[in-house]
C-alpha cells in the first residue's frame, strides 16, 4: 500500500513537470509580450533591450529551468502586466473564484441530488420527464450565451440583479468575502447559476442512474417487503448507497468548475483567477499564465490522486489485481 | 478577526434609488490603467487615470485645446529659439502637503527621460531642463522645437522629495517586471486623491479639497469609482441597469439602445485616430500571396485599384452605424497638415478598379492574407470582413486572419505581415508625428511602425527637416509636400477617422474629448 | 463487429441473436416518441447541412457576392437601401442568415463528428491497452490522461492554433482553423472514452470467458477486439452521442473566446459570438436563429443519447 502511494505520488510530480513544460512552451505561440508592453513610440532597440531584460533571449530550456526552480519556492515572478508578484495577485484573486466555485458547486450538488432522486422515483412521471428534458436545454446552450441571456433578463430588463462584479466585499484577514453583504450575495446569483447549471445536470443524471440501479437491488426490495415507509427506503437506504460515486464525480467536477470559471468570469467581470488568466492571455503575461496553469494542474492532479487512492482503498478487486501484478 | 468594510465599495452598491447621488461617479471602460507610475507607460487608459491624480504643465481640455495646468504661461525665449520658458503656478501643493516648485519639474522631466521611462521618445529633443527660480523653468532643446508644448500634455509632475523619500526616483521598469512604491502609491497635485486600488478590479479616488483649481473647474465629482469591464455586452448592461454612471467604449450597435433608455445619454465626438490598411509594397516578392516571383502590391495600379474598391461610405453606414468619418488620409481634421481635399480624395469605383487590375496584368486577380486585430479598434474585425468582400469584387481574394492585438502587433513590428490593419493617433496634433512613424524609411530609431517597406530618401530628408524648421509657413509647405507624395504613391489605404461615443446618465455633464481621456474635474453632476 | 461475426460459418445463432437484439432495440425506439422526434431532427439537420449548397439561396462563404448595404435587414422585410428581402434577415455583413446557418451547421456538424470520431478512436484504443495490459503501459496512458484533463480545451486549442499557424502556408490558413478545432476538441475529449473503456476492460479481463480465451492461446489483440471490445461498446456509444453535443457546444465556446472558425467562414458558434453583440440593439435575429439552431441540434443529440443510454442498459428494462 505504502509503495503504491509513493509510486503514485512520484508519478503525479512527473505529470506536473510535463504540464509545466507544455504550459511554458505554449506561450511562445500565444504572442509576443514585448511588443505589447512597449508603447506606440517604441524602437527596435527598445524591443531588443527588453528581450534581454526578460530573459527571452536565452535558450528555452534555460528559461524553463529558471521558471521551475522559482516555482518550487512559490515564486512565480512578477506579472508583466501589473508589476507585482504573481503569487500575491493569485492569492488576492483566489477568494472570488473559490467562493463562486463553492456556491455553484453547492447549488449543483443540492439541486442535482434533489432532482436526481425525484426523477428516479417518479421515473415515468410527467414531472420527471419535464425536468429531464428541460435540464437538457440547459446543457445544450453554450455557457457564455446562458450568462449573457441571464444578464439581459435579470439585470437589463428586470433590473433585479447586478450584471457584473462581486458587489460589496468584506475583508477577513487575507480573504475577501461577498457572503456577508446583501449586494455580495446578490452578485453571486447569476454567475453561480451560469457556472453550476452544467454540473447540476450532470449530478442529477448520475444520481438518477445510480438510484435506478440501487432501487432494483434485493436489499431495497426486502426493505420494501418489510413494510418500511417509502420515504425511508428512498432516502435512508437507496440514496445513501449512491453517494460514493456521486461524491467522486462531484470532486472531479469541482476542479473543472474552477477551470471553466474562465468563461463565466469573463462574461460577468468576476474578479477571480479565471478573468486574471484571460487578461493575461490578452497581454501575453507569461508569468501569470504559467502560474495559473500550474495551479490548476496541481489541483487536478491532487484530486485525481485522491480519487485513485480512494478507489484503491474501496475496491478489493483492484487491489488484488495490482498485488499480483497481473500482466498480459 | 478584523472586519473592515471597503470604504469605496459601499457606494457601488447604491441601489438604483440611490444612484441619483450626484457626487459619486461610477465609471467603467474596457481596460484598466497599467501602472500608477506616471512615467512608466505611454498608454491611453494609464494616462487617463493618471490625469485625475497627477498634472502636467499643460493639459488639453475636453475639446482638445491647450490649457494651463501647472504652468501658467509658456513661450520660446525671445533671443534664443532653442529655449522654451515656462512660468509655473504658485501656491500649488501635493496631496501630502509638499509645495510644487521648479525643482520638481526638473526632476520629473529628467526622470521621464531615463531608459526605463515610456515617455522618453517624446522628450528626445530636450537637452537640458533648468530651474531659473522657484517658479520659472527653461527647457533647452537640440534645435528650435516649435511643437515642444504638445509633447508635454501627458508628462506628469512628481514631487522630488516624495520620490526620494520613497525610493522611486527611478522609473518603474515595467518591462523588467519591476514594481516600486510609485506603482501602487501616488502623490500628485491633481484634483483627486487615490483611496484604494485593485488592478483590473476597482480603483477609488476622492476629491482633493485643497486643489488649486477648486474655484476654476466644476469639481462636482466628489468620488470616482473606476471599474474596468472587458466584455462589451456586460459593460453596456451595467450602464443600462444603472450600476455605473459613465462608460467609455459604447459599442456602436448599442448607441441607440443607450440613447433611448430613460435617464441615459450618448455623447459623440471625432476621435484623434485614423484606421487604415498597410501594404507591404517594398520588396520584389512577398510571402503571404499566391503570386510567385513578383509583388502585386508593388504595382501602384494595384494599390490604386484596391483603394477604389473599398466603399468607405458603406462601411460607415452599416458596420459603423454612421459612427465614423470616411478618410482619405491618415490624420484627422484637427491635425496640422490635414486638408479637406486630401481627406475626401478617394471615391469608390469598382469598374475602374477592375480596369486598373487588368492593366497591371492581374485581370484574374490574386490572393493575399489580411492580418487584422479583433480587440483593438471599434469593430476592427467587421471592417476587415467588409473589406474582404469589397476587394473580392475587383478580383483580390483576401484571406482574413483576425486575432487579438497581442498577436497582431508583433507581426507589424517584425515584418511578418504583407497586408494589415492599423490605427494611428496623433497626440501632438502635428503631421510630423505621422511621418516619423509611418512614412520615414524604417530603422531602429525612426519609421518604426512603417511596415510597408516603403523607402524614399528624398522624402526622408524632408521629414528630417521638419524637426528644426522654425519658419512655420515653410514648415507647413513641406508638410503639404510630403503628404502629396504619400497620397500619390498610395502608401496606405485609409478607411476612416474613428468617432468616440461615451454613454452616461443624464446627471453627468461632460464634453467628449478627442483623446478619449475624460478629466473628471471638468465633469458636472446634477 | 457484428459484420465479422456474421461472416463466420455458424449460420443460425448469431443472426437470430442479432434479429432479437435489433427488434428489441427498434421496438423501444418506436415506443419512445421523444427519441423518434430527436432522431428525425438530427437527420433533417444533417441532411440540410449536407445539401446546403442546393438549399441555400446565397453562398455566404463567397465574400465577393455580398453587398454590405444589405446588412441588418430584418426577417421578411425589404432592405432600406437595396429592397431585397431575406427569409431570416441578414447579419452585420449583409449575409443571408438562413444561408449562413445552413453553411454554419455544416461546419459545426463536421467539426463535431470528426472530433468525436478522433476522440473515440484514440480513447477506446488507449483505454483497451491500458486496461488489458496494465503495468507501465497503463501508468503512462492514464497519467497522460491526467495531464489532458488538466488542460482546459481552450488552452489546447490555442496551443495547436499557434503551432499550426506557424507551419501552414498562408493560402491554407483559413481552412486550417476547422482542422485545428477538430484536433483540439478531439484531443480534449478522449479521456472520457479511455477511462470508461479501461474500467470496463479491467473488470472484463478477469471474467472466465476471457481467462478461457487466454488459456486456449488467443493473441491479446484478438482477445481485446473480439471479446472485450463488444462488451464495452454500449457505454462508448452513449458517451459518443453525448460527446457530439458537447463538441458542438465546445466549438461555440472556443469561437466566443476567439479561437474558433473564422468569421468569413462561420460555424454556428461563430455566428452566435457575432450575434450576441447585437442582443441589446434590437437585431435579435442575428443571435436568435443561430442560437435556436444550435439549441435544437444539441438538444436532439442529447435526447437521443439519453434514450440510447437507457435503451442500451439492460438492467433498466
Amino acid at each position: 500500500m505504502l509503495a503504491y502511494i509513493i509510486r503514485r505520488v512520484a508519478q503525479s510530480v512527473l505529470v506536473l513537470l510535463v504540464v509545466g513544460l507544455v504550459a511554458f512552451s505554449m506561450f511562445r505561440f500565444v504572442g509576443d509580450p514585448v511588443d505589447n508592453m512597449l508603447g506606440q513610440e517604441r524602437t527596435q532597440a527598445d524591443i531588443e533591450r527588453l528581450r534581454v531584460e526578460l530573459g527571452l533571449d536565452q535558450p528555452f530550456p534555460v528559461q524553463y529551468g529558471k521558471f521551475l526552480g522559482q516555482a518550487v519556492q512559490g515564486n512565480f515572478g512578477l506579472s508583466y502586466r501589473q508589476g507585482r508578484p504573481v503569487a500575491d495577485i493569485l492569492l488576492e484573486r483566489a477568494p472570488a473564484t473559490l467562493e463562486l466555485a463553492a456556491v455553484s458547486g453547492l447549488m449543483a450538488m443540492i439541486g442535482g441530488i434533489g432532482l436526481g432522486v425525484f426523477t428516479a422515483i417518479r421515473r415515468r412521471g410527467l414531472g420527471a420527464n419535464i425536468v429531464m428534458t428541460s435540464s437538457l436545454v440547459g446543457v445544450s446552450l453554450p455557457t457564455f450565451l446562458i450568462g449573457i441571456l441571464l444578464i439581459y433578463v435579470f439585470s437589463v430588463e428586470l433590473n433585479w440583479l447586478p450584471s457584473f462584479g462581486r458587489g460589496e466585499v468584506v475583508r477577513l484577514g487575507g480573504w475577501t468575502t461577498g457572503f456577508l453583504t446583501e449586494s455580495g450575495l446578490k452578485a453571486l446569483i447569476l454567475p453561480s447559476i451560469t457556472l453550476g447549471l452544467y454540473q447540476m445536470t450532470l449530478i442529477m443524471r448520475l444520481v438518477r442512474t445510480e438510484m435506478l440501479e440501487v432501487l432494483r437491488q434485493d436489499y431495497i426490495r426486502f426493505a420494501r417487503a418489510r413494510g418500511l415507509r417509502e420515504r425511508s427506503v428512498n432516502f435512508r437506504h437507496a440514496l445513501k448507497n449512491t453517494m460514493v460515486p456521486v461524491i467522486t464525480v462531484t470532486g472531479l467536477q469541482l476542479g473543472s468548475i474552477i477551470a471553466f470559471a474562465i468563461i463565466t468570469e469573463t462574461v460577468f467581470q468576476w474578479p477571480g483567477v479565471g478573468l486574471l488568466f484571460i487578461n493575461a492571455i490578452q497581454f501575453v503575461d507569461i508569468p501569470v499564465m504559467a502560474a495559473y496553469l500550474m495551479l490548476i494542474s496541481v489541483m487536478f492532479v491532487a484530486i485525481n490522486l485522491i480519487v485513485d487512492l480512494l478507489y484503491f482503498a474501496i475496491d478489493p478487486r483492484l487491489r488484488l489485481d495490482r498485488g499480483t501484478g497481473a500482466k498480459a | 478577526m478584523k472586519i473592515t468594510t471597503g470604504l469605496a465599495t459601499a457606494a457601488l452598491l447604491a441601489s438604483t434609488s440611490l444612484s441619483a447621488n450626484a457626487e459619486t461617479l461610477r465609471w467603467a471602460r474596457a481596460g484598466d490603467s497599467l501602472t500608477l507610475d506616471p512615467h512608466a507607460q505611454n498608454e491611453g487608459p494609464t494616462h487617463t487615470l493618471a490625469h485625475q491624480i497627477y498634472e502636467p504643465l499643460i493639459i488639453r481640455d475636453m475639446s482638445g485645446a491647450f490649457q494651463a495646468a501647472l504652468a501658467t504661461d509658456w513661450a520660446p525665449k525671445e533671443d534664443d529659439p532653442t529655449v522654451w520658458v515656462f512660468n509655473l503656478r504658485q501656491g500649488v501643493t501635493y496631496h501630502d502637503g509638499a509645495e510644487f516648485t521648479a525643482e520638481d519639474v526638473v526632476f520629473s522631466i529628467n526622470r521621464a527621460k531615463t531608459d526605463d521611462s515610456g515617455m522618453k521618445e517624446l522628450l528626445g529633443s530636450i537637452v537640458e531642463v533648468r530651474a531659473v527660480d522657484d517658479h520659472t523653468v527653461e527647457f533647452v532643446t537640440d534645435g528650435p522645437n516649435p511643437i515642444l508644448p504638445s509633447n508635454l500634455t501627458n508628462l506628469f509632475m512628481m514631487d522630488s522629495g516624495w520620490a526620494e523619500a520613497n525610493d522611486t526616483v527611478k522609473v518603474q521598469d515595467v518591462d523588467g517586471g519591476e514594481t516600486t512604491y510609485a506603482t501602487t502609491n501616488t502623490n500628485g497635485t491633481g484634483a483627486f486623491k487615490l483611496v484604494s486600488r485593485e488592478p483590473d478590479v476597482r480603483t477609488v479616488l476622492e476629491r482633493n479639497d485643497d486643489y488649486w483649481g477648486m474655484d476654476e473647474f466644476p469639481m462636482e465629482v466628489s468620488e470616482i469609482i473606476y471599474t474596468p469591464i472587458q466584455n462589451a455586452a456586460t459593460r453596456v448592461a451595467a450602464l443600462l441597469s444603472g450600476e455605473v454612471d459613465f462608460i467609455q467604449d459604447v459599442p456602436v450597435q448599442d448607441l441607440q439602445r443607450v440613447a433611448d433608455s430613460d435617464g441615459l445619454v450618448v455623447k459623440t465626438a471625432a476621435q484623434n485616430r485614423t484606421i487604415f490598411f498597410g501594404m507591404h509594397l517594398g520588396p520584389d516578392d512577398i510571402e503571404n500571396d499566391n503570386v510567385e516571383g513578383e509583388n502585386p502590391l508593388a504595382d501602384i495600379r494595384v494599390r490604386r485599384a484596391m483603394n477604389m474598391a473599398i466603399d468607405r461610405d458603406a462601411i460607415k453606414q452599416v458596420v459603423m452605424r454612421g459612427q465614423s468619418e470616411p478618410a482619405g488620409m491618415i490624420a484627422p481634421p484637427f491635425v496640422n497638415g490635414w486638408t479637406e481635399e486630401m481627406d475626401s480624395s478617394v471615391s469608390t469605383d469598382v469598374e475602374a478598379g477592375k480596369a486598373l487590375m487588368a492593366e497591371a496584368g492581374y485581370e484574374d486577380g490574386f490572393s493575399i492574407q489580411l492580418d487584422c486585430p479583433n480587440d483593438r479598434y471599434i469593430n476592427d474585425e467587421a471592417i476587415c470582413q467588409a473589406a474582404v468582400g469589397m476587394l473580392g469584387q475587383i478580383g483580390v481574394t483576401v484571406n482574413l486572419d483576425a486575432k487579438p492585438k497581442a498577436q497582431h502587433f508583433p507581426l507589424i513590428s517584425s515584418g511578418g505581415t504583407d497586408f494589415y490593419m492599423l490605427g494611428w493617433g496623433v497626440p501632438t496634433y502635428d503631421s510630423e508625428y505621422v511621418f516619423n512613424f509611418l512614412v520615414h524609411t524604417r530603422s531602429d530609431e525612426i519609421g518604426t511602425w512603417n511596415a510597408t517597406g516603403y523607402s524614399n530618401a528624398e522624402l526622408d530628408a524632408k521629414i528630417a527637416s521638419l524637426a528644426s524648421e522654425t519658419d512655420l509657413d515653410k514648415r507647413n509647405a513641406t508638410i503639404a509636400d510630403i503628404w502629396s507624395t504619400v497620397q500619390d504613391d498610395v502608401l496606405y489605404l485609409p478607411i476612416h477617422h474613428q468617432v468616440l461615443n461615451w454613454g452616461m446618465t443624464e446627471s453627468v455633464g461632460t464634453e467628449v474629448s478627442p483623446e478619449d481621456d475624460p478629466k473628471m474635474k471638468f465633469f458636472t453632476m446634477n | 463487429m457484428s459484420d465479422s461475426t456474421a461472416k463466420q460459418p455458424e449460420p443460425v445463432a448469431p443472426s437470430r441473436l442479432r434479429k432479437v437484439w435489433e427488434s428489441d432495440f427498434v421496438y423501444s425506439f418506436r415506443h419512445a416518441p421523444v427519441a423518434v422526434v430527436a432522431a428525425s431532427m438530427v437527420t433533417l439537420m444533417v441532411l440540410s447541412a449536407l445539401f446546403a449548397p442546393l438549399i441555400a439561396p446565397h453562398n455566404p462563404f463567397d465574400p465577393a457576392t455580398l453587398n454590405l448595404m444589405n446588412g441588418f435587414t430584418p426577417p421578411m422585410e425589404p432592405n432600406a437601401f437595396t429592397g431585397e428581402v431575406f427569409l431570416l434577415g441578414t447579419d452585420d455583413q449583409g449575409r443571408d442568415v438562413f444561408s449562413t446557418i445552413l453553411y454554419g451547421m455544416r461546419i459545426s456538424l463536421f467539426v463535431g463528428f470528426a472530433a468525436v470520431t478522433l476522440a473515440m478512436v484514440l480513447g477506446v484504443t488507449l483505454g483497451l491497452l491500458a486496461g488489458y495490459i496494465g503495468g507501465w503501459t497503463e501508468t503512462i496512458i492514464m497519467r497522460i490522461a491526467d495531464m489532458q484533463l488538466t488542460f482546459p480545451a481552450i488552452l489546447v486549442a490555442m496551443l495547436i492554433f499557434g503551432i499550426a499557424k506557424g507551419i501552414t502556408p498562408p493560402e491554407y490558413r483559413n481552412d486550417m482553423a476547422i482542422w485545428v478545432l477538430i484536433l483540439a476538441i478531439g484531443l480534449s475529449d478522449w479521456v472520457q472514452f479511455a477511462r470508461v473503456v479501461r474500467g470496463a476492460t479491467m473488470v472484463e479481463k478477469n471474467r472466465e470467458y476471457v481467462q478461457a480465451a487466454r488459456l486456449i492461446g488467443r493473441r491479446p489483440v484478438s482477445i481485446m477486439v473480439r471479446h472485450i471490445l463488444p462488451n464495452v461498446l454500449n457505454p462508448v456509444l452513449v458517451i459518443a452521442t453525448i460527446s457530439l453535443a458537447l463538441a458542438i457546444i465546445a466549438e461555440a465556446t472556443l469561437s466566443f473566446l476567439g479561437v474558433g472558425a473564422p468569421p468569413t467562414q462561420p460555424s454556428l458558434g461563430t455566428l452566435i459570438r457575432i450575434g450576441q453583440g447585437f442582443l441589446f440593439s434590437g437585431e435579435w435575429w442575428i443571435l436568435f436563429f443561430p442560437a435556436c439552431t444550435l439549441l435544437v441540434l444539441a438538444l436532439s443529440v442529447n435526447l437521443l443519447g439519453d434514450w440510447l443510454r437507457d435503451a442500451l442498459n439492460p438492467r433498466l428494462k
